[in-house]
């Protein structure tokens, strides 16, 4: 079939910012679908609110929106650009229930938009429990009982029938928000009750419980000729009851002989024909119990989706580019298999190794959430691992986490002894057998100390309901580690270090397991010429050749990696996500590959998250999919260097993961392009710094290092409380906080001093109500430097600047500060003899600017700084590596935005209940969102509302603010009085309003008496609460405010610069209307002037 | 204990034994199925073949009764990655190791099956040895090279049945009471027989066949086409099997005494290539033939993908095809013929295994295609 011919121009909708269950896996697949239609001749229209992703690069479509996904803005988008049909199946559940409302409100029909990759109906049958559970019964397959409550007491009546434990499951939510399992009755309650509240339609899907079956994932695809194709099988090694996106997930499915897995394909086939989902790919999940093979269906995605950029991954075959293709006609016959070239995509991948994804948590964000996985998801990234054999794609995928001591499996018992106090072992084995029952994100570790302690796989099986098989691969990991200890290094013989290294273990495990240095590792290694080879990953298991090189790292006796003899660079990556380091550094790293290859290298992409564009085999010219170890990386340098050239890396894009791996890749003889290792290590080591300033002469806040209590005592002392205090080389504040008084400073030094022991505590004096100012720059080798924006957070200094909205070009500094921040630094980047980007926060406090931190690497703000310039930041970055001048790159004056550009954070708080929403100096979100205009107050709007805030134009603002704030809210009261709204305060804070001529009524707190604010909120009395912190006494109250606020999704303002934005954001609101622009338009509108 | 893999190129490759102890040569080649390894083991159409496994974790899930092609392995050897040692399934009735040394199997694991399976495709299936112990690998090199050649040979009279049998229904409702069974498309209108040469048939056909209603008898593969026609068959199958074709020329003179009739005729893999020949074809040997389930294949008339399960180290040269017959099926991959079919009679054959097992099942309509046929008649 030849495409459709009347489709010219498609509207593809992004996913928004990064949230737990929506991460870079869109970001890869919408890339993937812009790419494919535009080679098809398409127009292509897109709109996301995230700023840090390749797909809102100009380059990509030829009109890009960086827009609020809300379908008043796609409207307006629609009604400029026309389109002839909308692409919403690769945008996650965001753009799936976009395109439903878009049809609801007949949008689509007003304006003869056609959805292509799935249809209503189709999205409805998936989406809908009740819908997709009457469909599988007609067509005969199993599903677990269950029936669909509007309200609890529906709810209630359904779980008398479908027992406990009772899974439930809101419609239409993403990645399980709201749903869980419950034990008892009053579990039940408070999770129904939740779910009913958080699903869009308030429906909840009360279901029989199958947990403890085997889990299983296909990932399918159809074309337009009722063709289909299974891409990838998936098996969770966390069985049923914990989500698939927090489970250990294998590919491909290993436990299941041929005539269950072809039962499963046949029924993915007759689920998909029935779902209608009539071209495209799609991830269905099954379950199978294991004592008698009954397999019921769970649910289906009519989507591409986060296994489905895994499956890609894992098998080579990109399943979001094939769905463009199959969406626009095309059959999957006549779609060539890019790897082998001469086969077609119409085939089933075969794959000859083992892929094990590991998510990653960040539940040491979040101290006080419940770290129990259940059918909602919690981990914020996940690494992808691949071995020749299960055991060695999984200790690499346990390494390809960075947990750092925390990820060790094996650990010598006498460390073991050392922190677990002594307690008896009976309630040791206590708490081994609770950590086994109740899934956490530590399950894994308490397998191996079970295994180690020498419990039967029989007795695991029993208490965790992981397939057996796993069990014995993990206990023949455990044997291995005991014969490895005993014969120790010095003796081991080359066929048990080959066994070792074939079974996974890293040199640093290795190391840690045999009481030497990771060095003496490596050495014995090299002595016994053991050596890392690499394999290609083909989607035909070998059959035919393959013309990408897409390779993993293994023990065998053939190499593949083949490598040239060009100019070559290799970008090490940032690993999986997490909070601090997510999408904004693969943004990054992509943009180094396009700009060395503008220079002329050859790129090659070291990374291991399964998500992302950079592991896209068509992004750098050759992968390898590795851990982030030194280890892993020399043994790419090594076979790199094979091409006879020089190997240079680049460390300086992929966050702290790289940079981490810089010192020793350079004294290992490895060229690092770009900041020298030492310049990195001068602006993280506060000592060498603090000199460096000095005789800069630029000011910092007075400061000092502790390694002990009583240094971090002294230091306080001479600067004076209150102090930040943080470990150094951490990115996303991890550990950071901000202490007021001695005995605080005394807990955080004991707490927290462990997380990066060989590393001094640094001690900041903490500049309170200042600015923060955020700097990216670009410097050359021969000294120019161009400043790519001066970023003012809306937030004042305190809050972690991820986690801070900030504006571009700072609407608030005189200019007397920008031409001091700009001489800062130019003068600081000239020290650090910085080539390429350097990222520098800065405080202003009384008229004064200080440095706060300066960071010789890409930042989180480079890709939101490079879509409000029009300039990629990063590519200008990797060519100025490469050599170039910024003079010859015609790169001379500092950049300025087109436009006014706010970007705001995203946070997590909604999956965990339980916990404070407020910020503070430990970054919490977990993607961003970007809202541009041509004020202040509309770029706000859109940011707020791309981050899902709607900001109301009538209706009651709740103030509460801490006495100190006071004065300032003032004025902020007195314009949302202006402009109508009902003024509400709590008692202290409406005294003081009412004192100053502000009408304003009173609500009380929460524990003054009822009805208190947080049940006016919860009554959608009020529309918009400002609550700055009340200080410890009444914590629990604010606490609870903005728990709220946040269930019931009105916005919540915590600081006062925060309201004040808010309120000339209403204002603009008011008085200009929301307009959409694409970012092309923008461009063109600063070139023609 | 070690054991060594040996090919007539002079190339060897070290595992540990994984099987029988012992010695075994064969032609090696590869299957890239990610499931199945019983059902391969006792596929007849392997005997004579060392088997390697592309999909590294083999054994996981043991074995078990329902899932054997034929009553025992039928492969001279078998490659694998990394063998399981224990085996996880509800069905499981043992380990595949123990299976494996219980029926004399040799076998090798550790093995780089990966460089193993590259060379085989890039120098095409070669002739080789496993042997396991202190063994030389020199002295196994030469022993591979006076392996007689896969060309030429009838391997078909070790594997196919002494006498003549009926299949029992039972064993089909046996497989489809585990719920994994197909339901067929439809049931035969009528009871049907048909009698199938066995040249080494895979008993999955024998229950696909049962499913769709049919009453089967097989027959030795060297029974004079008078003996089956004197049972009165609504229809005659031509089966998979082993070896070269071109050297069962008693097969092929039978199925032209068969073809001369109007007795509706299908044939599987081997029997289609039989058939093709009796149709006055020419086979010829692929370089490192088919072996796996995910070959995509076309159906000519409408243009449907199916993904197949295939097992053949031979296949029909289409510039030999006589003007009596057309293709109805070609393999996306390479082109090579599929399907064939008479243009006036009703006799077809494919070259893959619509009885998948292991493999998918998109192609099963074939049976029913048959059952219409026969029922024309």
């Amino acid at each position: 079939m030849p495409k459709r011919t009347d489709i010219k121009r498609v509207l593809v909708i992004g996913s928004g910012p990064i949230v737990i269950g929506q991460a870079c896996e869109f970001d890869y697949s919408g890339t993937q679908a812009c790419k494919a239609l535009r080679a098809e001749g398409l127009t292509v229209i897109l709109v996301n609110s995230n700023p840090a992703t390749i797909m809102t690069d100009p380059e990509l479509a030829d009109r890009t929106y960086v827009e609020p996904l809300t379908p008043e803005v796609l409207e307006k988008i629609i009604a400029i650009e026309k389109p002839d049909a909308i692409l919403p199946t690769v945008g996650g559940q965001t753009a799936l229930n976009l395109a439903v409302q878009l049809d609801e409100l007949g949008i689509l029909k007003k304006y003869h938009v056609a959805l292509i990759g799935a249809s209503i109906p189709a999205i409805k049958v998936a989406e809908d429990r009740l819908l997709f559970r009457d469909a599988m019964t007609e067509i005969g397959i199993a599903v677990p009982a269950s029936g669909v409550a509007k309200t609890l007491e529906e709810a209630l009546v359904l779980v008398e029938q479908t027992g406990f434990p009772s899974i439930i499951r809101p419609s239409f939510t993403m990645g399980g928000v709201g749903g869980g399992i419950a034990y008892n009755l009053e579990e039940f309650k408070e999770i129904a009750g939740r779910g009913l509240h958080l699903s869009p339609v308030h429906e909840v899907l009360i279901e029989e419980s199958v947990i403890g079956w085997k889990e299983f994932e296909l990932e399918v695809m159809r074309d337009a000729a009722d063709n289909f194709v299974v891409i990838c099988s998936i098996e969770n090694i966390d069985p049923m009851g914990v989500h698939t996106g927090d489970s250990i997930t294998v590919a491909p499915a290993l436990t299941l002989t041929d005539k269950e897995y072809q039962r499963m394909r046949d029924a993915g086939r007759r689920i998909i024909r029935r779902v209608g989902v009539e071209t495209g790919g799609s991830n269905i999940q099954f379950a199978i119990n294991p004592d008698d093979g009954r397999m019921v269906a769970i649910e289906m995605n009519p989507r591409v989706s986060r296994s489905s950029a895994l499956a890609s991954k894992a098998t080579g075959f990109p399943i979001a580019k094939i769905a463009a293709k199959l969406a626009l006609g095309y059959h999957l016959d006549e779609i060539p298999n890019d790897i082998t070239r001469v086969t077609p995509a119409s085939f089933e991948p075969t794959i000859d190794y083992v892929v094990v994804k590991f998510p990653r948590w960040n539940f040491e964000k979040f101290p006080q959430a419940d770290r129990t996985l259940t059918t909602q998801m919690k981990s914020v990234g996940e690494a992808m691992a691949i071995g020749r054999t299960f055991k060695e794609a999984f200790l690499k995928g346990v390494r390809s986490l960075e947990l750092g001591k925390e990820g060790l499996l094996f650990r010598r018992p006498q460390m073991d002894v050392n922190e677990e106090d002594a307690g008896s072992s009976e309630d040791e084995d206590t708490e081994l057998r609770r950590q086994l029952v109740i899934p956490s994100d530590r399950r894994m570790w308490a397998v191996f100390r079970a295994l180690d302690k020498g419990w039967d796989i029989e007795k695991l099986h029993e208490l965790t309901n992981m397939d057996p098989w796993f069990l014995q691969q993990f206990k023949e990991l455990v044997e291995l580690r005991k014969t490895a200890e005993m014969i120790g290094l010095r003796d081991m013989s080359y066929d048990l270090m080959r066994t070792l290294k074939r079974a996974g273990f890293g040199d640093g495990e290795l190391a840690d397991i045999l009481g030497v240095n990771e060095k003496a590792v490596r050495e014995k290694r090299h002595e016994l010429k053991l050596r890392t080879s690499f394999k290609r990953i083909d989607t035909c298991a070998a059959e035919f050749e393959s013309f990408t090189p897409y390779m993993y790292s293994t023990f065998e006796t053939e190499c593949e990696a083949d490598p040239t003899d060009h100019k070559k660079v290799i970008i090490l990556g940032s690993g999986p996500n997490r909070i601090g380091q997510g999408i904004e550094f693969d943004y990054c790293c992509c943009h180094a590959v396009f700009g060395f290859k503008k220079e002329g290298f050859e790129t090659v992409m070291v990374n291991c998250n399964p998500e992302t564009v950079s592991t896209d085999y068509d992004t750098a010219d050759r992968l390898y999919f590795e851990p982030l170890t030194f280890e892993d990386v020399m043994a790419v340098v090594e076979r790199e260097r094979e091409g006879n050239v020089d190997v240079s890396c680049v460390v300086q894009f992929g966050g702290q993961t790289p940079l981490k791996l810089a010192l020793g890749l350079q004294e290992a003889g490895v060229t690092i392009l770009g900041t020298s290792p030492d310049s990195i290590d001068l602006a993280e080591d506060r000592q060498r710094f603090n000199e460096l300033l000095w005789d800069l002469g630029i000011p910092q806040p007075a400061s000092g290092t502790a390694t002990s209590k009583a240094e971090a005592r002294d230091v306080a002392a001479k600067v004076r409380f209150p102090v930040v205090v943080r470990p150094s080389y951490v990115l996303g504040g991890r550990n950071m906080a901000i202490v007021y008084d001695v005995a605080t400073l005394d807990r955080y030094m004991s707490t927290a001093v462990d997380v990066s022991h060989d590393r001094p505590i640094l001690v900041d004096r903490f500049l309170e109500h200042a600015k923060e100012v955020d700097v990216d720059c670009v410097a050359d080798e021969s000294g120019a430097v161009v400043i790519g924006g001066i970023m003012e957070h809306i937030e004042e200094a305190g809050i972690h600047s991820g986690d801070s909205s900030c504006v571009v070009p700072p609407p608030g500094l005189g200019e007397r500060h920008l031409t001091t921040i700009r001489d800062y630094t130019r003068r600081i980047a000239k020290a650090l003899k910085v080539v390429g980007l350097m990222n520098t926060q800065y405080a202003i406090k009384d008229d004064m600017v200080y440095v706060l931190e300066v960071n010789p690497r890409a930042s989180r703000t480079v890709p939101y700084l490079s879509k409000a310039n029009g300039v990629p930041l990063a590519q200008v970055a990797a060519r100025v590596m490469a050599g170039k001048s910024l003079a010859e790159l015609g790169i001379i004056d500092d950049m300025a935005p087109v436009g006014v550009f706010v970007k705001s954070p995203v946070f997590p708080f909604v999956r965990f209940p339980g916990v404070d929403t407020i910020l503070g100096p430990e970054m919490k979100s977990t993607g961003e969102v970007m809202g541009g205009a041509d004020s202040f107050g509309m770029a706000f709007v859109k940011a707020m509302l791309g981050a899902g805030q709607r900001l109301p134009e009538s209706g009651s603002v709740c103030i509460s603010v801490n006495n100190e704030d006071k004065g300032e809210v003032l004025p902020i009261a007195k314009g949302f009085a202006e402009l109508g709204f009902q003024i509400i305060g709590t008692r202290g804070t409406a005294a003081y309003l009412r004192a100053n001529g502000v009408d304003c009524s009173v609500v009380f707190k929460v524990n003054e008496g009822r009805p208190s604010l947080a049940d006016e909120i919860v009554n959608r009395k009020i529309s918009l609460v400002v609550n700055t912190p009340h200080g410890r006494e009444s914590f629990f109250d604010d606490k609870a405010v903005r728990r709220a606020a946040m269930m019931a999704s009105v916005p919540c303002i915590t600081t006062i610069t925060g309201a004040a934005a808010a309120l000339e954001a209403i204002r603009a609101l008011k008085t200009e209307g929301l307009e959409v622009r694409a970012l092309q338009d923008y461009y063109a509108a600063v070139d023609g002037s | 204990m070690n054991a060594i893999l040996a090919l007539e190129n002079g190339t060897w490759f070290q595992g540990v034994s994984a099987g029988a102890a012992g010695e075994t040569t064969g032609e090696v080649v590869f299957n890239t199925s990610m499931t199945g390894y019983q059902e391969i083991l006792t596929d007849p159409s392997y005997a004579g073949q060392i088997v390697t496994m592309t999909a590294p974790q083999i054994g996981n899930y043991g074995v078990a009764g329902a899932d054997t092609e034929s009553d025992q392995p039928q492969v001279a050897g078998f490659v694998m990655r990394d063998a399981s040692p224990v085996s996880s399934n509800w069905r499981a009735t043992g380990t595949l190791r123990d299976y494996l040394v219980r029926h004399h199997i040799v076998a090798i694991s550790d093995v780089d099956t990966r460089a193993l399976t590259r060379a085989l495709r890039s120098s095409g299936v070669m002739r080789g040895i496993i042997a396991t112990g202190s063994v030389d690998p020199a002295v196994l090199v030469e022993r591979a090279r006076r392996v007689p050649q896969m060309e030429g040979s009838d391997l078909v009279k070790d594997v196919t049945t002494k006498e003549a049998y009926d299949f029992e229904t039972a064993l089909a409702d046996a497989v489809t009471d585990a719920s994994f069974g197909l339901p067929p498309l439809r049931r035969a209108k009528r009871a049907l027989k048909v009698a199938a040469y066995d040249f080494g048939i895979k008993t999955n056909i024998l229950r696909r066949l049962a499913a769709h209603g049919c009453q089967v008898r097989v027959f030795p593969a060297s029974t004079p086409a008078s003996e089956v026609m004197a049972w009165q068959p609504d229809g005659i199958f031509l089966s998979n099997g082993p070896g070269d074709p071109a050297a069962v020329t008693y097969a092929i003179d039978n199925i032209k005494k068969l073809a001369e009739g109007t007795t509706p005729m299908f044939g599987i893999c081997l029997g289609h290539q039989l058939m093709g020949l009796a149709l006055g074809a020419k086979t010829y040997k692929l370089k490192f033939g088919h072996r796996g389930g995910n070959h995509p294949v076309k159906q000519l008339d409408t243009g449907a993908i199916e993904i197949t399960s295939q097992n053949h180290g031979f296949a029909v040269a289409p510039d030999s095809l006589p003007a009596t017959t057309r293709v109805t099926h070609l393999n996306l991959y390479d082109g090579t013929i599929e399907g064939l079919r008479h243009i006036n009679k009703p006799i077809f054959s494919v070259q893959y295994h619509p009885e998948a097992s292991p493999g998918p099942h998109d192609a099963d309509y074939l049976f029913q295609e048959f059952l219409d046929e026969m029922e024309k008649n």
